[in-house]
């Protein structure tokens, strides 16, 4: 007999995280703009800009559709990116989880880029085939050296679950002040850069040379979509990234304080994401953009070699 | 909420988070970068440059067109979506300005599509476009930039007038009449 008020409180904490997350993404997308706008010696917008630019998309007219699967595609990136989002320790909690859930992350977040490869080629435009093309090609080139490194965190840890990281790192035992996975660390960062799609990496979505790539047939309620898809994509990477290296924000225990302790780790993982993205951004500032075989060339002949290095000697240094 | 006060919100919202696709025909790709960037920075009231037609609200129609040009202008706008507002921008599309004999310009950019701002003077400065976005911002305020409203009410007027033009040139027909067969 399934317990129905339990089932349903379930759903309602999951619909509201999912929630909280889209907030939080649209938020750093107005941070995100300021900051730039900083950088650049001017005022920028609002920090509520992202709120105010997403609820814009879906007031608009939807003159035209390019299909189904145009119209479903937009839909089927948000709702990949939600689900992986739930997948992911935040501060400490985990909605849905499992053993091996660090495999299930990574096939999940292949999916929404996949929903938005669906939607680009529905479309039809030459510039979202070419645009999909380096979007896929820049996955295939970030993910080898950032599955080297948490293949060897897993090895280290010995365990597949990423909750299971989380807690082994609680206390201040980051992963981070471990010097391999320092450079473990910086390995991956990099790797994040290429998810977030921020210079150098913003390869797929060149507005100046293919007019933005996969979303150049998108717009009004199709790129609200989309754009919601891309500011929860934000949060999810850094949050992978802060869970771990960065002990997931964990900093109080549950049983030891209770309520407080969850209020302070949501804290601490929000400014830790914050920061990531921060150094993200700092990043996307100042570099202009490489081209796609430069990108892979960077990946593949420095980060992914790291990377390997990292896992040998993790392997070395466990079964010894 | 009724419908009155939904539109209401949406034209609050629309108004806050302007994007902007410029046509830059010629003229005025000097005067847009200090508008942008850090002297008078657009950016603050949530304005930004497009590289698309279908994500962008405002279209700015910046100098003189060609009759050639009309029609791109006509495809660009018809693809943008609703709500979406015009500027022209310059002289030349509220009168021709300096080409106002020319054989291969249009004089009036309003009888082809529905313009919301003009912006006078050859060229503009960096102010009076500024100026121009804040007079669009009160005009959506007060829901008085009802251009795309007026381009579905009058299609067949401007759609004879963008034939009449094209048809000037004799190159130009065979084009529409492949068009009129969609």
């Amino acid at each position: 007999m399934v317990n129905y008020i339990d089932l349903t409180i379930q759903i309602l904490v999951a619909m509201g995280v999912t929630a909280l997350g889209f907030a939080i993404g649209m938020l750093f997308n107005g941070i995100a703009r300021k900051i730039t706008a900083r950088i650049h010696n001017r005022v920028g917008p609002p920090i509520y800009q992202g709120y105010i630019d997403v609820l814009k998309l879906f007031t608009k007219k939807t003159n035209i559709s390019h299909g189904w699967i145009f119209d479903f595609a937009a839909l089927f990136s948000v709702a990949g990116i939600a689900l992986t989002f739930l997948f992911l320790p935040v501060a400490g909690v985990t909605l849905l989880s499992g053993e091996g859930d660090i495999f299930l992350i990574l096939y999940l977040l292949a999916i929404p880029a996949l929903g938005f490869a669906l939607g680009a080629g529905a479309s039809g435009n030459p510039n979202a085939a070419v645009g999909i093309m380096r979007a896929l090609m820049t996955m295939l080139a970030y993910e080898l050296p950032l599955v080297m490194v948490i293949i060897a965190m897993m090895v280290y840890y010995d365990t597949t679950s990423l909750a299971v990281i989380v807690q082994k790192q609680a206390n201040m035992q980051w992963a981070i002040f471990i010097p391999v996975f320092f450079i473990g660390a910086l390995v991956a960062d990099m790797a994040l850069q290429g998810m977030l799609m921020e210079k150098p990496f913003d390869i797929p979505i060149a507005p100046h040379e293919i007019a933005s790539g996969p979303m150049v047939e998108f717009g009004g309620k199709h790129l609200g979509a989309l754009m919601l898809y891309k500011m929860m994509g934000i949060v999810v990477e850094t949050t992978l990234f802060v869970d771990l290296f960065l002990g997931g924000g964990v900093v109080l225990s549950v049983s030891q304080f209770g309520w407080l302790a969850y209020l302070v780790n949501f804290i601490v993982w929000f400014l830790l994401i914050l920061f990531v993205f921060f150094i993200a951004l700092l990043i996307n500032a100042v570099f202009p953009r490489f081209r796609i075989e430069q990108a892979l060339k960077f990946y593949w002949k420095y980060d992914a070699i790291v990377g390997i290095l990292i896992l040998i000697w993790i392997f070395v240094g466990v079964t010894i | 909420m009724n419908h009155e006060n939904w539109s209401k919100l949406a034209r609050i919202m629309s108004k806050r988070s302007l994007w902007m696709i410029h046509f830059c025909t010629g003229c005025g790709a000097m005067e847009m970068p200090p508008v942008m960037t850090s002297r008078y920075d657009m950016e603050r009231f949530g304005m930004h440059a497009m590289a698309t037609p279908r994500q962008a609200d405002v279209f700015l129609v910046t100098g003189y067109l060609a009759v050639k040009t009309l029609k791109r202008v006509v495809q660009v706008y018809e693809q943008m979506r609703d709500p979406k507002y015009v500027i022209g921008f310059g002289s030349c599309t509220i009168n021709g300005g300096m080409y106002w004999d020319s054989y291969n310009t249009i004089k009036d950019l309003s009888k082809y599509i529905p313009v919301d701002v003009y912006i006078a003077g050859c060229m503009p400065r960096p102010e009076a476009i500024m100026d121009s976005f804040l007079k669009l911002f009160d005009m959506i305020d007060k829901g008085e930039a009802i251009g795309w409203q007026k381009y579905h009410k009058y299609y067949d007027q401007y759609k004879r007038n963008q034939r009449m033009a094209f048809s000037y040139r004799l190159d130009e027909v065979k084009d529409i009449k492949e068009d009129d067969k969609e």
